[in-house]
């Protein structure tokens, strides 16, 4: 089901920040320059905006705050809220709590990951999923659980993963 | 101010508020062992190698960084705090390569140092971590990730003290890691190769580049004509890797060695001290005649000019066009002396050994080859010549005394404080001062601008006019010298910049130590040095005046302006770039 890899560069280009995503980040710096513990609520606001922190982004955000890029990325790389790798068009959870896995959540990752074709980063070479897994989603009867999206899949066989990402192109 | 009375082992003592337990501990002779602390850079409490036993605490408690406190009762070295430092260090060592033989801090490494001391042994855990690679994208520095303990002292001697901040932490538990933004090479940062890094490095996570195999291959070729020049910070310190008291000039047994180890040559960069004095000084001269681009910042220290064109290359046109004195002495080893002593330049190998590491950086920028070759073929730091001297047998104190040889070797007492914070500044008044007023200064030792204080100013009256001056070592109070100076709260003429703490006797290259009084004792063999010297002021070196009657002309002339003076540039780095 995965897709194949033609095209990937240029659907990866083409979700690279635009000038207007930019100018939004700039905004965003300009609000908090000079400000004390600024670094932090930027990169959330930007990550709002850009929906994840590349590095030319990042290097933006040194610069306009005056805080070392070294700092930033270390920020960046400590809390896992913060992402430099852009999320794919659709998100998928498969929720790894105890029911789920009893259930075999285990099987059900494995079948979705090569349904989606995501790579170790979580995200499909043609952009077109992200995958992440959660913890307990709360809805243990239905176990296993899988979210594309928002919306709740119950009791998923691992074969039937690849007809309900389908629905998601 | 109110006396902190605690009891340690048992044994009281007093301390000011605000002492650790680490510092109270070693006033009554109690060595509490350290690995993430270094003098120079304060406590880190990441290790917790330190840890020690306070009564009523909870937990054990680092020493590094926590204060002393009154009627506080401390065990330093009780089972619980035996068995807690000896697990710290065996995870470490489960984290850390076994391969301490082919390691080049084999011998002067901190943690194998602590592991023996503690009794305590690598193999009971073993840990499955990728190998991150090594970083050998520059001339300068060597890092090794898969060695790094995180106990952050390079991060902070790049980020408080240089203000450079080309390495942090990143990422977080056992993917926690130190190193350039993005995972790049440092090639790719905005390091300036200062390598004050590689200098409080514990272990062998960020070294030298090695260099002293092509040194000792050079010397081996009885084509080549092996020359070699010492800059004055070597001297100062060189004894410390041999044993000596810290403090000991070794000039004599320095060239004596250097002689066995078989050069053709021996010339001293303090000869092209002097030269860079009379050219600088001619610049000097010059633009305060003009009133333009003052003030004048002097160009000697490589580090400082790679954070200049990194991070502030709106400044290039006030910085000395001169060339450094090593890169000086390469352009005229390669010319005049090649001429003089009839060798063919293309055969001769031109070796530097400096206390610096940022110099390895310097003689292989593209355009320092105005000799017509490369000016200076391979750079040497101090280290790396103890290094060499061990390999071949050569203790230092048993070397025969030697002098340096003809006509690169004579100096005056101006091209040894070169070596030392301020010794440019004072160095170039003495002559400027006797070419403006045609006498010497009254005082020749210009105290104002000696001393170990960040940032220093003075006024010196040159020919009945005020000259102001100011001098600035460790990069970040020269940011802070350079916002002053931008913002318009000072004025200055003159300006001496050094990248390292103490001037080039505190360099990346200088031997390991851990001496808080270090940088004084070195600087007092540079300051005794001149003081014994039969000329003082750089213009009087007799080598000099007969290198400028017999090659160069006059200073600033078009033949020294093509192998003396230097441009500037943006380093063509991506992070400098944008």
């Amino acid at each position: 089901m995965a897709q194949a890899a033609v095209g990937t560069v240029s659907n990866l280009q083409s979700r690279e920040p635009g000038p207007e995503v930019l100018e939004k980040v700039d905004k965003v710096i300009e609000a908090y320059r000079g400000k004390e513990g600024a670094l932090i609520p930027v990169l959330h606001e930007v990550q709002q905006i850009a929906g994840y922190l590349p590095r030319c982004v990042l290097r933006r955000i040194a610069r306009g705050l005056a805080v070392p890029e070294s700092e930033v990325y270390g920020v960046v790389t400590f809390y896992s809220l913060f992402t430099m790798t852009p999320a794919g068009r659709h998100k998928i959870g498969v929720c790894m709590g105890t029911a789920c896995y009893v259930k075999g959540a285990a099987a059900l990752l494995e079948a979705v990951r090569s349904a989606s074709g995501a790579g170790a980063d979580g995200i499909s070479h043609d952009g077109r999923f992200s995958l992440e897994v959660t913890r307990c989603v709360g809805a243990c009867g239905l176990a296993p659980v899988l979210s594309v999206d928002g919306e709740i899949y119950s009791r998923v066989e691992p074969e039937a993963v690849p007809a309900i990402l389908e629905r998601y192109p | 101010m109110e006396r902190v009375r605690l009891l340690i082992d048992g044994q009281p003592v007093e301390v000011e508020p605000g002492a650790t337990i680490l510092e109270a501990a070693r006033r009554i002779g109690i060595d509490i062992p350290t690995l993430c602390h270094h003098p120079a850079l304060g406590g880190g409490g990441a290790c917790r190698v330190c840890v020690c036993e306070v009564e009523g605490a909870k937990t054990l408690v680092a020493a590094c960084v926590c204060p002393a406190s009154d009627g506080m009762v401390v065990w330093t070295h009780s089972k619980a705090v035996r068995d807690a430092r000896r697990m710290v260090v065996e995870l470490i060592l489960a984290a850390h390569p076994q391969d301490c033989l082919a390691c080049a801090r084999s011998d002067t490494c901190e943690l194998r140092r602590l592991a023996a001391r503690l009794n305590a042994g690598p193999a009971r855990f073993r840990r499955e971590k990728a190998v991150p690679a090594v970083d050998a994208s520059n001339p300068s520095l060597v890092r090794d990730p898969s060695k790094c303990i995180l106990c952050g002292r390079c991060v902070k001697v790049c980020r408080d003290v240089q203000g450079v901040a080309a390495i942090g932490y990143a990422h977080r538990g056992i993917e926690a890691a130190v190193g350039p933004a993005y995972g790049d090479p440092l090639a790719y940062t905005r390091c300036v190769f200062c390598g004050q890094c590689a200098a409080v490095c514990p272990v062998g996570a960020i070294v030298v580049k090695d260099d002293t195999d092509r040194v000792f291959e050079a010397l081996s070729d009885p084509a080549k004509h092996v020359v070699v020049q010492v800059a004055p910070a070597v001297r100062a310190a060189l004894g410390e890797e041999f044993g000596l008291p810290a403090g000991t000039d070794v000039t004599r047994e320095m060239v004596g060695a250097l002689k066995r180890l078989g050069f053709d040559a021996v010339f001293d960069t303090q000869f092209s001290a002097d030269l860079t004095i009379v050219e600088e000084g001619h610049e000097f001269i010059e633009r305060l005649k003009s009133g333009e681009r003052l003030p004048l910042i002097t160009s000697c220290s490589p580090g400082w000019i790679n954070y200049m064109e990194n991070f502030h290359p709106e400044l290039a046109a006030h910085v000395s066009s001169c060339k450094s004195p090593q890169q000086m002495m390469g352009a005229v080893i390669k010319t005049y002396y090649a001429r003089q002593a009839g060798i063919d330049p293309e055969t001769i190998v031109s070796v530097s050994v400096m206390p610096c590491t940022a110099k390895k950086f310097e003689a292989q920028r593209p355009e320092m080859n105005s000799s017509g070759y490369r000016d200076v073929d391979v750079v040497l730091t101090t280290r790396e010549l103890a290094a060499m001297l061990r390999q071949a047998g050569i203790d230092l104190s048993g070397a025969p005394q030697a002098d340096f040889d003809s006509p690169l070797g004579e100096s005056t007492g101006a091209g040894e404080i070169f070596g030392v914070t301020g010794g440019v500044m004072e160095a170039a008044l003495r002559s400027v001062s006797f070419a403006l007023a045609g006498e010497p200064l009254e005082e020749l030792e210009v105290r104002p601008v000696r001393g170990f204080e960040g940032l220093r100013e003075a006024e010196i009256e040159i020919a009945g006019r005020p000259v102001r001056v100011a001098v600035a070592h460790g990069l970040s109070n020269a940011e802070e010298l350079l916002r002053r100076i931008q913002r318009g709260e000072r004025e200055y003429h003159f300006v001496e910049v050094m990248a390292c703490p103490g001037g080039c006797i505190g360099g990346g290259g200088q031997p390991l130590s851990k001496d808080p009084e270090i940088r004084q004792k070195r600087a007092s063999v540079l300051y005794r040095g001149d003081r014994a010297k039969r000329q003082r002021m750089a213009h009087d070196n007799p080598a000099v005046r007969r290198l400028y009657e017999e090659f160069l002309g006059q200073p600033g002339s078009p033949l020294a302006h093509r192998l003396l003076h230097t441009t500037y540039c943006q380093k063509l780095s991506p992070a400098a770039a944008s």
